[in-house]
């Protein structure tokens, strides 16, 4: 190591932190054409609206990225969790929307309990029924070797069905053809949050998100609960020749990720902000787009935190873009593809290593050429 | 005579270590260049470097007088040089012909693989070399010592004219080394070149015609191989004079530790019991070895022993208890260390570095483990002393993320944990596979220093000369039966192959 920069430029976090401002530098780029194509007209002036959305109203902007970060932190810390351990927790959309249902049905039916802890309670119950959405896969996984993956899509449609079930024949609200959603007083408190952030829809939810975040951190890296779960995803007969319970180990970690899922889900519906489960057999968005996350922040709990503000920047920055009247799809296609481009930092880390090696190479072909 | 290759003032440098420092090696046409060095002496490194794998730092590569680039594997292909390396590269669920042909198949209309002329090719080179490989085998159902028959076969396939041998004769049987060398011989009588990578002096001996000896990275001399003597080599490689012969007292043994009673494994799906009613016990203070022919059920007797399987039938005691059913974590506890046959599947974490692979079987106990947070103070303390004491040599110490280790330091890092787990029965299987003979002698100590210290030892090994010098007691194994007890005094290589073919029984075990 010739000397400390260099040192650093070769660290493993240094390189993926690089690989993923690349990955969305490349995203921003392939959005910029879209737009170039779809709207020539207002398109410089709608990108920058979008660069500069999270910003466009001051605190309250800034406030609503950090709300709209939540239910993607979660869903994202969820599937990035269950990676450690070697399992693609794809059956996040599921779990999400069983804590969101459960969270919702306390929030209102539960009036036995006082306003000022009923949220809380409500997120805790979310957070297990989502963590009882995961343990299904989970046991399948351990007890019968089936795929998570298949059994995880499974329980997303099962989920998802009886959730719908659920809302008409507990908190329905006709008229909207949707769920009952919770007052103001028995939502999330703002805990001086909407002070800072006037008029933006934050709310606590977003400290426990990031707490938790900073949790699944620590248990992944100091604890030997965490060591026995990496241990377990690098390699499993390794694990399980050191006496390790590796079929708990799997159990587990589905089930924790499950948890984060449900807390995602209560916390984006106990918003007070009037978000209601809808009456229709779509998937909520917020599951899948937990993926991108994961991957943009490398499977890192930390990295999660940054990735899903990224991509609620992004979001919201488009939004603001409707004030040109360029088209909500577009709108939705430009964030999309941003978004998937953001997701190639693995391949990016790849092709930043190669490139290293050939220019190493070539500086030294050049050097014997230089010889002869 | 030409150079087939040369390697010239060759450089390379991994963070925090100098892997090859100025290393000159030239390979004559037609000849066995052994290449010899230490665990971690950069051997693998050149030998990377040479097939394209790493770029060198500084340095020229020469084939046939012209200077070339070799920027990776298919370069080096192209150069027709061929590698057979220590850690097998192949696909697991893919069979025999399938990866063999790998890279260079023959496809059809629709990209339909046309596999007959490949296939007529390999079981003539098979048949040739007495390799014996059913092409439609899957490598992950045949053993280790078949998998490397396979990496053989690829490089004869794809005619190559410059073989590498990566420390080939560490999984053959004594047998099946005289029939490599055979082999290798008639290669080079056929023009092509060998570079053979190895600790083992007497292999040297056997076949070589010139030898590159490197230590700790650097070049050291370069010997015509009649023209020395094996103490002059083992000299040369690690610097300082070697005792070959392992020196340890008779065996006192004492209460029984470890006790295997009328073990029968059958596995679903098999015609015939891997393991057939196996008895034997193991007592304190002697070291007991398992011998016999790769694949003839020491693989199946350790992972039934270990917990891995579950035995069909009969019991296993650990130290008077009943241990058939527990779990492997309860083994462990009650006083049982294994150091396993493959090391990177069983053996280590490869992703996790030395500390962390060092604390693998203790992490949970008090030492290590503080409220339920690790005590990463403690873990490095304790690994760097393991480090230390036996001389485990990586870039960056305890940090040092294993899967970057040279092999023999790798395995020298099993050695280091299992050993001092203190466990009352350790059972080490090939402990010294791919070591040099410096790294072995150290083992072999450290084995016989543990019996001394009122431990069982059940040594598991495919190595004659470990078999015959380390042990107190020889337990033969043939098709899954024990077929002799024998004492190692009493006994020579010859007789104990006899009973390893199967074509004799010891008393007391016979039909």
């Amino acid at each position: 190591m010739k000397n400390k920069s260099a040192g650093f430029f070769e660290k493993d976090s240094t390189k993926s932190v690089i690989s993923s401002l690349i990955a969305i530098l490349i995203g921003l780029l392939v959005g910029l054409v879209i737009i170039l194509i779809a709207n020539p007209a207002d398109a410089l002036e709608g990108f920058l609206i979008m660069l500069t959305g999270g910003f466009q109203e001051g605190m309250l902007s800034l406030g609503d990225v950090l709300a709209y970060s939540v239910p993607v932190m979660m869903t994202g810390l969820s599937i990035a969790f269950a990676y450690k351990t070697g399992e693609f927790n794809i059956g996040v959309p599921g779990q999400y929307y069983v804590g969101a249902f459960v969270a919702l049905l306390i929030g209102v039916k539960a009036t036995f309990l006082p306003d000022a802890i009923a949220w809380l309670i409500a997120i805790i119950c979310g957070g297990l029924a989502g963590a009882l959405w995961a343990f299904v896969p989970g046991i399948l996984k351990a007890k019968r070797n089936v795929n998570v993956v298949i059994s995880g899509i499974m329980m997303n449609y099962v989920g998802l069905l009886l959730v719908i079930r659920g809302v008409k024949t507990f908190i329905y609200e006709s008229t909207g053809a949707q769920s009952l959603t919770v007052s103001t007083e028995r939502a999330i408190p703002k805990f001086g949050l909407d002070v800072i952030f006037e008029g933006s829809s934050i709310n606590f939810g977003f400290v426990i998100a990031v707490a938790l975040c900073i949790v699944a951190w620590i248990i992944m890296n100091k604890t030997t609960f965490g060591y026995e779960l990496k241990a377990t995803g690098f390699n499993k007969d390794a694990a399980k020749y050191a006496g390790m319970n590796e079929t708990k180990a799997v159990i587990m970690s589905l089930v924790i990720a499950g948890l984060f899922a449900g807390v995602g889900g209560a916390i984006a519906y106990l918003g007070g902000t009037g978000k209601a489960i809808q009456i229709s057999e779509v998937l909520p968005p917020e599951g899948f787009n937990g993926i991108p996350v994961a991957l943009l922040g490398f499977s890192n709990p930390i990295g999660c935190i940054f990735a899903s503000l990224f991509i609620a920047y992004i979001n919201v920055g488009g939004n603001y873009m409707q004030s040109l009247n360029i088209a909500i799809e577009v709108i939705d296609i430009i964030v999309a593809v941003i978004v998937y481009f953001a997701s190639f930092t693995l391949f990016i880390k790849l092709m930043l290593d190669k490139f290293r090696n050939s220019k190493k190479h070539k500086t030294l072909a050049a050097k014997e050429g230089g010889n002869k | 005579m030409d150079y087939a290759i040369e390697m010239l003032n060759i450089t390379k440098e991994f963070p925090g270590i100098k892997a090859n420092d100025n290393i000159t090696l030239q390979v004559k046409e037609g000849e066995i260049h052994a290449l010899l060095g230490e665990n971690g002496a950069g051997k693998s490194t050149l030998m990377s470097i040479l097939f394209g794998l790493y770029q060198p730092d500084e340095g020229k590569i020469k084939i046939h007088g012209k200077e070339v680039l070799i920027n990776d594997p298919n370069d080096a292909n192209k150069y027709k040089i061929g590698m057979v390396h220590q850690h097998f590269k192949l696909v697991h669920n893919f069979t025999v012909l399938e990866n063999i042909i790998l890279g260079i198949e023959e496809t059809g209309l629709f990209g339909k693989l046309k596999n007959s002329e490949a296939r007529k090719k390999v079981m003539d080179l098979s048949q040739r070399y007495h390799l014996n490989v059913d092409p439609d085998a899957k490598i992950e159902d045949i053993t280790v010592g078949m998998q490397q028959r396979v990496e053989i076969l690829k490089m004869l396939f794809r005619d190559n004219e410059i073989l590498i041998f990566d420390e080939p004769t560490a999984v053959l049987t004594p047998q099946e080394i005289d029939e490599l060398m055979h082999i290798m011989k008639e290669l080079i009588s056929e023009g092509k070149s060998i570079i053979f990578i190895t600790h083992k002096l007497n292999e040297i001996k056997a076949v070589a015609d010139r030898c590159t000896i490197i230590r700790k990275g650097r070049y050291v001399d370069t010997v015509n191989v009649a023209d020395v003597s094996k103490d002059v080599l083992s000299e040369k490689m690690v610097g300082h004079k070697v005792n070959f012969i392992v020196d340890k007292d008779e065996a006192k043994p004492t209460d029984t530790v470890l006790k295997v009673d009328g073990l029968t494994y059958q596995p679903k799906g098999a015609n015939k019991p891997l393991l057939n009613n196996v008895s034997f016990e193991v007592k304190k203070g002697e070291i007991v070895c398992i011998a016999g022919i790769d694949g003839n059920g020491q693989s199946e007797l350790v992972y039934n022993i270990s917990g891995i399987e579950k035995p069909t039938a009969g019991h296993v005691y650990l130290n008077g208890q009943d241990i058939t059913t527990t779990s492997i974590r309860e083994r462990n506890d009650s006083g049982m260390a294994v150091i396993p046959e493959d090391r990177h599947k069983h053996g280590l974490v490869l992703d996790y570095s030395v500390a962390e692979n060092m604390i693998l079987k203790s992490y949970y106990k008090p030492e290590f483990e503080k409220h339920g947070f690790i005590d990463f103070d403690a873990m490095n303390a304790y690994s760097d002393k393991l480090i230390e004491q036996y001389d485990v040599r990586s870039g960056e110490g305890s940090k040092s993320i294993a899967r970057g280790m040279s092999g023999g330091n790798q395995q020298k890092a099993i050695v280091a944990r299992e050993i001092e787990s203190d466990s009352d029965l350790l059972i080490a299987v090939q402990p010294t596979r791919g070591l040099d003979v410096g790294a072995i002698e150290f083992i072999h100590k450290q084995i016989v220093k543990h019996r001394d210290s009122e431990h069982a030892v059940l040594l598991v090994s495919l190595e004659l000369d470990e078999v015959i010098t380390v042990s107190d007691r020889i337990l033969v194994m043939y098709e899954g039966e024990i077929v002799a007890d024998v004492n190692p005094k009493d006994i020579d290589v010859k007789e104990l192959g006899l009973y390893m073919a199967g074509s004799k029984r010891g008393i007391g075990y016979e039909k």
